[in-house]
């Protein structure tokens, strides 16, 4: 848990450094700012005016995903658009029903907006902005008035523990009908709220970008270069982010079939830090007793472009070492052609408590299935960044 | 329509299984002990297979609930990595006709984001048979091809619910021969990664016909997958269900299907608390299903309407998407048009069935050509002869309503006041605008939310 906390600090500081925290709070909006490439997609900050808003806490917020905002009456199919906009990395406005901690719904104009690396073209973080909608009361012909005052006079005419024990089912009838409950009819944003949404993302990445001056690592609200050979879209960070095994994806087109994903389990086996393996080829995994005869077959099996299962012995960082049941395959995308290949490793007499009563094999057999879902999906779009 | 003339059509039927043979090779094999390792009480006694038994939900679990750890993004659920994991080890044996993951796919630009992938290993060149089309409901034939002659190998695991409402999984289970299992098995001629089939009871040798027992298992399937990219899909006869056995569809896609995207009109909220829009938009008309108190009043719902249209001998199609949170149900009458030579020679020769995947916006062509020239357009047209007349559609909505209707509890409404009261919620302008045709420009005004980026 800890360290799930350091690494969203880490990304935040890392690009935008500690300072940008009191700048970030001093603008008024309502906002979040989220990191899609460490796994579950996490907020990484949120605005105070957030935090009032929504009436949660910073701690039940930061490493939590954007869906903990949603609730029964959440329109689905807004739901899907926003999930597509953050797999094609592109920006979106959208009004949407969020709930509060205590569980009540409202209206507000969620805007989103990725921020790229100025460097490579990549998504490090997305922006988004919730701006209240506060344009449109709905009741459906029923004047609030008259409501209004029937419901206070239960409300008032009861003794506190009845109101507190009321059937639930009474109070609702009160409202209007079930096809007229307010949460229901959708909410457009005025022009006005629009336009607040749209400027409170530029206030947010002209912070952003003027702070990560600071770090170096400069950002920018649009891709200005196309995304680096070595990397993989945010899109399928996130997918690839769902998967609890510890693997890798190497790139065979890259020279040295260096490591392009490497998965917090992976990390977590080896001992390595996710930037001591990305863009190194595995065999670092392999160490004097390895057989070699064995690093033979898989170079064979990669050659014929063949899946192939072998027992070696590897190396942590730590010098310390295991056997790695280790399973490799080909793993193309939506082009029908190989894109990566995939490394499933498997901790010989490791115990993991999250087993579920799969067997290790198929396990490794689960993670690859998953890898090539997510694989293949994430090139299949025709506007979609490099997979 | 009722016509003492039989409606047929010819295909080519799509092998689903590697034990599934032709009508004439079927007609010859005669009985006795296959040696086929089936499902048929030959090979039957003493098989296992893994049982995956899952949790009735009652409720619809809010997003807050939704297990996660301190992570936050519900890891790959236990079905899901089932489900994928066996999918995997058998494309590893080599199970499958092809490898649909070599078969070149893309998004054809355009608003809706249609679907498109190029198999030309899908579709046999054989012989095209004779399916009757005009028949909803058709007896169980056991001469014909069904699901007990799969070999065990295709089946991937039992799927039944929990005795004591917790998640179990059993790798080995003896199948119980008395009290059919429900099994998932694959498709050898997968449209992409993961296709599978759900066969509820397999051992009674069910009709291809919903009812609300085995709606309910699809629904449970598609929650415990808790994968909004694995959706299920149910093909009426008539409606391009090739065998008459029942069983539902699966597959894993992780990007949006047009249909998903496709603007709603709230037509109204039952009392169970079910929500029934409308699309449009669409080329094909169509009803979405959401919410509900619980999960069986979803699903009773649905299953009611699709009742109702078995009833009445029309062909559907059902997509279960956002994992059991939205189902759609397309009543169509493409394989109507086609026996009746309604349809144009040029769509006939993209030999595009559209089934609930193609409906919903994937569509898998077989020709080189048609996938190099694919466009929204084409699709549009192709979905558009799928759809029934607006007319046509009414009339089938108000079967629906007064259906559902009459099991919808306590409700004083009849069907009739329900579609009438939806109505008059509306602006007149709005129901000007849905009747005048079925490329309706975008409806503005109080109803689903139609931002678009």
């Amino acid at each position: 848990m800890d360290s799930y906390l350091a690494l969203i600090e880490q990304s935040f500081n890392t690009s935008y450094s500690i300072w940008a925290r009191e700048a970030l709070d001093e603008l008024p909006e309502c906002f979040t700012i989220t990191d899609p490439c460490i796994s579950g997609h996490p907020i990484i900050f949120a605005s105070s005016a957030f935090l009032k808003m929504s009436g949660y806490s910073k701690d039940e917020v930061i490493g939590r995903n954007g869906r903990i905002f949603q609730g029964p009456e959440t329109n689905r199919r807004s739901v899907m658009e926003i999930r597509e906009a953050i797999r094609e990395e592109r920006a979106l406005q959208i009004s949407l029903l969020n709930y509060r901690k205590d569980g009540t719904p409202f209206w507000m104009l969620f805007h989103i907006s990725p921020v790229f690396a100025k460097e490579d073209g990549r998504v490090i973080h997305f922006v988004a902005v919730q701006v209240p909608i506060l344009s449109r009361q709905r009741l459906n012909g029923l004047s609030l008035s008259e409501e209004g005052s029937g419901f206070k006079e239960i409300v008032f005419g009861s003794c506190r523990r009845e109101v507190c024990s009321m059937d639930m089912c009474r109070v609702s009838a009160l409202d209007s009908d079930s096809r007229g409950l307010n949460t229901e009819e959708p909410c457009e944003a005025s022009e006005a709220e629009k336009r607040r949404a749209a400027s409170a993302i530029n206030n947010i990445l002209s912070v952003l970008t003027q702070y990560s001056e600071s770090t170096g690592k400069l950002v920018c609200g649009k891709r200005c270069s196309s995304p680096g050979a070595t990397l993989i879209s945010s899109s399928l960070n996130i997918s690839l982010g769902r998967i609890k095994q510890s693997f890798v994806l190497t790139d065979p087109h890259l020279p040295d079939m260096p490591i392009v994903y490497a998965s917090d389990a992976f990390l977590k086996l080896t001992g390595y830090a996710r930037d001591e393996v990305l863009g190194r080829n595995c065999r670092f995994l392999s160490g004097v007793e390895t057989d070699s005869s064995v690093l033979e077959k898989i170079r064979e099996s990669i050659q014929a472009e063949q899946a192939c299962t072998v027992r070696i012995l590897n190396y942590r960082k730590n010098k310390s070492t295991f056997w790695n049941l280790l399973h490799i395959s080909p793993v193309r995308n939506a082009t029908g052609k190989i894109a990566y290949y995939v490394g499933v490793q498997i901790e010989e007499g490791f115990q993991s408590q999250e087993s579920h009563g799969l067997n290790p094999e198929m396990r490794q057999l689960s993670c690859v299935g998953a890898v090539r879902v997510a694989v293949r999906s994430t090139s299949i779009g025709a506007g979609s960044s490099k997979s | 329509m009722s016509e003492s003339l039989m409606l047929r059509i010819k295909r080519v039927p799509t092998v689903v299984s590697n034990f599934q043979k032709e009508e004439a090779e079927e007609g010859a094999r005669r009985s006795g002990g296959c040696g086929r390792n089936c499902l048929q009480k030959c090979c039957i006694q003493g098989a296992k297979l893994p049982l995956f038994a899952f949790k009735k939900l009652n409720k619809i679990v809010s997003e807050k609930e939704v297990l996660g750890n301190e992570n936050n993004e519900p890891p790959v659920a236990f079905l899901d990595s089932l489900l994928l994991g066996e999918w995997e080890d058998r494309m590893q044996r080599g199970l499958f006709r092809y490898d649909v993951t070599a078969c070149e796919t893309k998004v054809i630009p355009g608003e809706y984001g249609f679907i498109a992938q190029l198999n030309e290993g899908r579709h046999l060149k054989k012989r095209p048979t004779e399916f009757r089309v005009d028949e909803v409901l058709q007896p169980f034939d056991v001469n014909k091809f069904n699901f007990t002659k799969v070999g065990q190998e295709e089946v991937l695991f039992q799927f039944e619910s929990s005795e004591d409402g917790d998640v179990q999984f059993f790798p080995s289970a003896p199948i119980d021969v008395d009290n059919s299992p429900s099994v998932v098995a694959i498709n050898v001629s997968p449209i992409e990664y993961g296709h599978v089939l759900l066969i509820p009871r397999i051992l009674e040798c069910l009709p291809q016909r919903i009812d609300r027992e085995s709606f309910l298992l699809a629904l449970y399937m598609a929650i415990e997958a808790g994968n909004p990219w694995f959706r299920l899909g149910y093909n009426s006869l008539g409606a391009f269900a090739t065998i008459n056995h029942l069983h539902f569809q699966a597959y894993y896609l992780a990007v949006q299907f047009p249909i998903e995207k496709a603007p709603t009109k709230k037509i109204t909220t039952l009392d169970s608390g079910v929500k029934i829009y409308e699309l449009v938009n669409y080329p094909v008309r169509g009803l979405l299903f959401e919410g509900g108190n619980t999960v069986q009043d979803l699903s009773n719902t649905v299953s009611d309407a699709c009742i109702s249209l078995q009833d009445n001998n029309i062909p559907y199609n059902v997509l279960i998407s956002d994992c059991g949170k939205r189902i759609f149900l397309l009543p169509q009458c493409y394989a109507e048009k086609q026996a009746l030579g309604e349809v144009s020679p040029e769509l006939l020769d993209t030999q595009v069935n559209p089934a609930v995947w193609e409906i919903s916006g994937h569509m898998v062509l077989k020709r080189k050509k048609d996938y190099e020239e694919a466009s929204e357009e084409n699709a549009w047209r192709l979905l558009a002869e799928v759809s029934l007349s607006e007319a046509r559609f009414e009339e089938v909505k108000a079967l629906i309503f007064e259906a559902i209707s009459c099991r919808d509890k306590g409700s004083e409404n009849d069907a009739q006041d329900l579609l009438e009261d939806a109505n008059a919620n509306n602006s007149l302008e709005e129901v000007d605008a849905i009747n005048k045709g079925s490329h309706c420009a975008m409806v503005s005004g109080n109803q689903e939310c139609l931002v678009r980026q």
